[in-house]
């Protein structure tokens, strides 16, 4: 009696050992089936990564931070962040840690890239059916209250180790936002506005690239920094599938106790996440100018 | 006047699921608040009809929630209605297909908005070529249309500034022109000097009443003020729950309001302001002979009597000539003239 409450009463040993084969095969025939086939489906996206990270390698330094303070700048008009960025980046490459930022930056680009891809396209449906609406959001609240951790999981049994694994985790790690805010964006269009697109015959479409999408591009671009963080923080951890680049040191700073080199890389990581958030916010911002009526 | 414009018979608008069984309730008399208790549907126009004659001034007047808004909404349809029928040119528009009333909006009304409605992102001159990048014209003739009636309308050199850099007064005279540079035959205007100051206001009225001696459009006018609507009104119907209390000319409202509702409207109204001498003369018929060969005085028929009352006190003609260019188009006695400031 007393060992029924102090112990669990599990399932038998057996039952649970052939309960979880049985997934475990039937999921291993899955992938043994059909993975050739999702690799395939996803070729291209490998391609496209492999592209962008050998370009970013290939680019000589001093180009890639003239690029990125012209970039900020252009965001910006802010020579002191130009400054912060040019010393940041310097600083990085000083430290020997040119090549990872330019892996982590690759795979930051591209996911963002997928994610707008997939997610605005999702947003603009949700925006306009409700019932695509009333799918789609308990989906979205459930993957953001799942554990980044948890999304290695499927995609890893599915597509193995890699890049290509890292960069779809991270791309479902990080629609979210930019699918919930080009939505909201969308609904949140002043209803006398469409009224009056509506009053002169647009038809859906034009409605939707004339009017709806260019009043909500502050809305979706908050999306866009959102997702563009979110990523950034879950290719440090797509590190452990794979992904190389700055979160793989870190990974190993970590199981190792290499005190410097996770400060470093950490620091690095640190410095693309503020170029990032930075530019980007100041972009959506310049985007909302005619709103508020700036100008001045 | 001319011909019937704009017909609407039995329109009802009844907001809620399956609402249309309610017709039914409504036709057998249950009232708003009873529909609203027992069907949880909202009442907004019962059993509306009129008719807007061509190149006139139709006003429809009331309060907020009186339904007049959803009203205007069903000439163009952003709003279905329930039942009954809304016609134009004789064409039942409640049975267009989408792509069919989209080609009616573009041709065929234009729509200016309380709140003005004009699109952020876009420039002054981008505004007023909407409508006509809708319709695809080529932009080098939409924008010189375009640049026209923004002359029109005193807008000149605003052309690349933003909506939001203008002032309240200045943004409705571009939805006025956004509207006008598609050429519609009908213009809807909802509130569209209410939300502007009473200075501002009277100025869009009288740059509306310039531009409408010119373009004689049929225009629909949905105001919550009595006096705008005595100034701009050919005609004016009055607005309740959804229901239509009185339709009628100034003078009609003024002298003869057939509700207390009406009555309780038009009670303050100073009328030596608000009416002109064409809302007030007669025919020929109506004057005694003797009086045509007395003493005249002239005036125009866009005057106000305030304007003209102190000549008529100093001068006492015996009947007031009204002229439009040159052309005598009714005649007003002093008697006639006593009267519509009695009673």
């Amino acid at each position: 009696m007393i060992d029924l409450l102090t112990e669990f009463p599990a399932l038998p040993r057996t039952f649970l050992r052939d309960f979880k084969r049985g997934i475990d095969n039937g999921f291993k025939e899955f992938s043994r089936s059909y993975g050739d086939a999702i690799e395939t489906f996803f070729y291209p996206l490998l391609k496209f990564l492999v592209f962008i990270e050998q370009l970013l390698l290939a680019t000589p330094w001093p180009i890639f931070i003239g690029v990125v303070a012209f970039l900020g700048y252009w965001a910006t008009r802010s020579y002191k962040l130009v400054l912060g960025v040019i010393v940041a980046l310097f600083v990085v490459g000083l430290f020997g840690m040119w090549e990872d930022t330019m892996e982590t930056t690759g795979i930051i680009v591209v996911s963002t890239l997928v994610a707008i891809l997939v997610g605005i396209p999702l947003g603009i449906l949700m925006s306009k059916s409700n019932n695509a609406q009333s799918i789609l959001t308990p989906i979205l609240d459930f993957m953001q209250t799942l554990p980044p951790f948890v999304y290695l999981i499927p995609v890893v049994m599915l597509l193995g180790i890699g890049k290509v694994p890292g960069l779809i985790a991270v791309v479902i790690y990080a629609v979210p936002p930019v699918v919930r805010l080009t939505n909201l964006g969308i609904r949140e269009v002043d209803k006398e506005i469409i009224e009056a697109a509506e009053s002169f015959g647009a038809t859906p479409r034009q409605k939707l690239y004339k009017v709806q999408i260019p009043l909500a591009m502050p809305t979706i671009f908050a999306g866009i920094n959102q997702t563009i963080m979110m990523a950034l923080a879950m290719v440090i951890i797509a590190s452990m599938i794979g992904v190389k680049g700055l979160g793989l040191e870190v990974l190993r700073s970590i199981t190792n106790q290499y005190l410097a080199i996770g400060l470093l890389n950490g620091t690095a990581i640190v410095v693309i996440a503020i170029i990032f958030d930075r530019i980007s916010q100041a972009y959506g911002k310049r985007v909302q100018e005619h709103r508020k009526g700036g100008h001045h | 006047m001319g011909n019937t414009k704009i017909k609407i018979e039995n329109l009802y608008k009844i907001f809620g699921r399956n609402s249309k069984d309610s017709i039914q309730l409504v036709e057998n008399g249950m009232g708003k608040d009873e529909l609203l208790e027992k069907k949880g549907h909202v009442l907004g126009l019962n059993n509306i009809n009129m008719s807007i004659e061509e190149s006139s001034v139709h006003v429809v007047m009331g309060l907020s929630g009186s339904g007049k808004s959803t009203l205007i909404r069903h000439i163009n349809r952003l709003i279905d209605p329930t039942g009954g029928k809304v016609e134009v040119d004789g064409q039942d528009i409640t049975q267009l297909d989408i792509l069919a009333l989209n080609e009616f909006r573009k041709n065929k009304t234009g729509m200016v908005f309380q709140r003005f409605g004009l699109l952020p992102h876009l420039n002054i001159l981008d505004n007023v070529t909407f409508g006509l990048d809708i319709k695809k014209v080529e932009k080098s003739i939409a924008q010189s249309k375009a640049t026209e009636w923004l002359k029109k309308v005193g807008l000149v050199g605003y052309e690349k500034r933003y909506p939001q850099e203008l002032s309240g007064g200045m943004q409705q005279r571009v939805g006025l022109a956004r509207a006008l540079t598609n050429d519609p035959e009908i213009l809807l205007m909802d509130e569209a000097f209410s939300a502007l100051d009473p200075l501002i206001k009277k100025d869009m009225q009288d740059i509306l009443i310039d531009l409408q001696k010119e373009l004689k459009k049929t225009i629909v006018f949905i105001t919550h003020d009595l006096d705008e609507a005595l100034k701009l009104g050919d005609k004016i119907a009055i607005l309740k729950d959804g229901f239509m209390d009185q339709e009628g000319t100034a003078i009609d409202i003024l002298l003869e309001p057939k509700t207390d509702y009406v009555k309780r409207f038009v009670e303050d109204v100073n009328r030596s302001r608000v009416l002109k001498a064409k809302n007030i003369m007669e025919d020929q018929s109506t004057v005694p002979d003797e009086l045509m060969s007395g003493q005249k005085m002239t005036l125009a028929q866009e005057t106000v009597i305030e304007k003209f009352i102190d000549k008529v006190i100093t001068e006492q003609p015996n009947l007031i000539e009204v002229k439009e260019q040159e052309k005598i188009v009714g005649y007003i006695t002093p008697q006639r003239l006593s009267f519509i400031l009695q009673k």
